[in-house]
């Protein structure tokens, strides 16, 4: 109970809120449950990930109750490099850090997600693995989301998209442009069955592009597997 | 406490009185007949009373806080037309300036009273530089689209909602300090001229305006038109004018309204949305709260400046 109110943690907190409300001021992020409802339940939001916003967005719409189970997965590298990523990244966000680059063969990124899971936090993923560059809608997704799932079959895999980010902070610029920003949350998924890893792989990347906006699909002729 | 302040905190507390009488009539038909239609209603009238009292908050801090208020309100405005306007990553920068530097300066322009700028900032120098901030980019796809469009972005968002707070500064010696309730005036005259529209349009209306776009008909308009002047006449005190000379202003600009609604619905309906965004709970966002009294606002402010000089 102390350890919570510490002046660090009420720090994290300020900050969490502070961003939350520039979110909304740039881009007035609406959350458009589509496929399901905002319960309190475990789940893993896997989304799109075409900007450094993508998280900050998730994060911001998922009501306030859901934001505090809801921890992001995110790369160590990236989130370990200056003091304050140190702290915005495990601290407010609370993230999940894993080890793109396994230089502790003992570190498994796996291993870790699994953890937190199994210690009832909702998780937010980008199963692209990279941030998407192309002109694709999708980059082919990699193993972890499966699994991840095989692993913890009883948790739910929600799709979400996020929207317009890459026009609100495109590749390269520093300022972000204040646009609307709808994040989508579409029906949820599971390993089935006996589904082989690319069958299951595919159905996911299906889902989570089946959210976007109809206009970018035909602009970068997304055709569903 | 001057006869200005006298006649803001009289309108606030008929302001008020409707709104009360609006509540309970929803509280009674929510008890007689629930349903989703009086949900809409409710949220309505509730956006209704935010409105009100942010309005009357920015009135009682006078100029400094009607200029913020629409500027936060064209800001808003501005974010949902671009989100929707045809844009390239080549005009980053334009659209940057566009919302940090152009919107910003604009309305410090119209708080400092610098006429000689507020008038031709937008359609002058906006207009000239932030196509050579895209072009300097040098991605000539769709280029007139994307400049076009933009401009009119920030005609539409910036500089004609900029000429609400604008009325504030046409001040003669007799009217000091009285700047501020021609806005209420305004937007009085417009938002009523639109809601009887509605209600005649719906009771009379048989002839529509724009059958595709819209179910605006001409006897809609006529009426909310007509009953607008006539509101403008009974309400003539607020303006330096002659009551005959206020109802036709008000006229006039309940007429700009209404086709400024029109305009911006086939805009709508161009890029296949129904609302502009979903900020105002049960009214859709800024833009289709707003859309009337864009157009009406310049118009009003120079009709207003040339009866005065």
């Amino acid at each position: 109970m102390l350890a919570s109110l510490s002046p660090r943690r009420l720090a994290a907190r300020a900050t969490g809120h502070a961003l939350t409300l520039f979110a909304r001021f740039i881009a007035a992020p609406r959350a458009d449950w589509q496929g399901v409802e905002p319960e309190d339940r475990q789940r893993v939001y896997f989304a799109n990930h075409v900007s450094n916003g993508d998280m900050p967005m998730i994060w911001t719409v998922l009501p306030a109750a859901l934001r505090r189970k809801t921890r992001p997965v995110a790369a160590a590298d990236y989130w370990l490099k200056t003091p304050l990523r140190a702290f915005v990244g495990p601290e407010v966000f609370n993230c999940v850090l894993v080890d793109r680059e396994r230089k502790n063969p003992d570190d498994d990124p796996m291993a870790r997600i699994l953890a937190a899971l199994d210690e009832g936090a909702s998780l937010i993923i980008f199963p692209e693995g990279n941030r998407n560059m192309t002109e694709d809608l999708l980059l082919p997704f990699r193993a972890g989301l499966y699994n991840m799932s095989k692993a913890r079959p009883d948790v739910d895999l929600v799709p979400t998209w996020v929207a317009n980010l890459n026009e609100i902070m495109p590749k390269g610029e520093v300022i972000p442009l204040p646009l609307m920003c709808t994040v989508t949350f579409g029906a949820p998924i599971r390993v089935e069955e006996g589904e082989s890893k690319d069958a299951f792989l595919a159905r996911a990347r299906n889902a989570l592009g089946n959210l976007a906006p109809e206009e970018l699909q035909r602009e970068t002729g997304w055709q569903p597997a | 406490m001057n006869a200005a302040a006298n006649d803001i905190v009289f309108l606030l507390f008929g302001a008020i009185a409707i709104l009360i009488v609006l509540t309970l009539l929803g509280d009674a038909m929510a008890l007689r007949r629930p349903g989703p239609m009086v949900e809409t209603y409710k949220t309505r009238v509730n956006s209704w009373w935010a409105m009100v009292i942010l309005f009357a908050l920015s009135l009682l801090i006078g100029r400094a806080g009607v200029t913020l208020l629409f500027a936060f309100a064209a800001f808003a405005a501005l974010r949902e037309f671009l989100t929707l306007s045809t844009k390239h990553k080549a005009d980053h920068l334009a659209l940057v300036l566009g919302f940090y530097v152009v919107l910003p300066l604009q309305f410090f322009f119209v708080w400092m009273g610098w006429t000689g700028l507020y008038t031709v900032f937008v359609p002058v120098y906006a207009f000239l530089l932030l196509p050579i901030a895209s072009a300097l980019r040098g991605d000539p796809e769709r280029f007139l689209v994307r400049i076009a469009e933009t401009q009119w972005g920030l005609m539409i968002c910036v500089f004609c909602i900029s000429h609400v707070p604008a009325l504030m500064m046409i001040e003669t010696a007799d009217s000091a300090g009285r700047g501020i309730l021609l806005i209420a005036f305004l937007i009085m005259v417009v938002q009523l001229g639109d809601l009887l529209d509605f209600y005649f349009g719906r009771r009379f209306g048989r002839r529509r305006i724009a059958p595709k776009l819209s179910p605006k008909t001409w006897e809609g308009l006529a009426a909310g038109v007509a009953f607008a002047g006539l509101i403008g006449v009974v309400f003539s005190s607020l303006t330096p004018f002659h009551p005959l000379a206020a109802g036709a202003l008000a006229a006039v600009a309940s007429l700009a309204g209404m086709f400024g609604n029109l305009v911006l619905t086939a805009i709508k309906h161009d890029r296949g949305v129904r609302d502009w965004s979903h900020l105002i709970p049960g009214q859709g966002g800024f833009l289709d709260q707003l859309d009337s009294v864009i157009f009406a606002a310049p118009i009003f402010y120079h009709l207003v400046h040339l009866t005065m000089t």
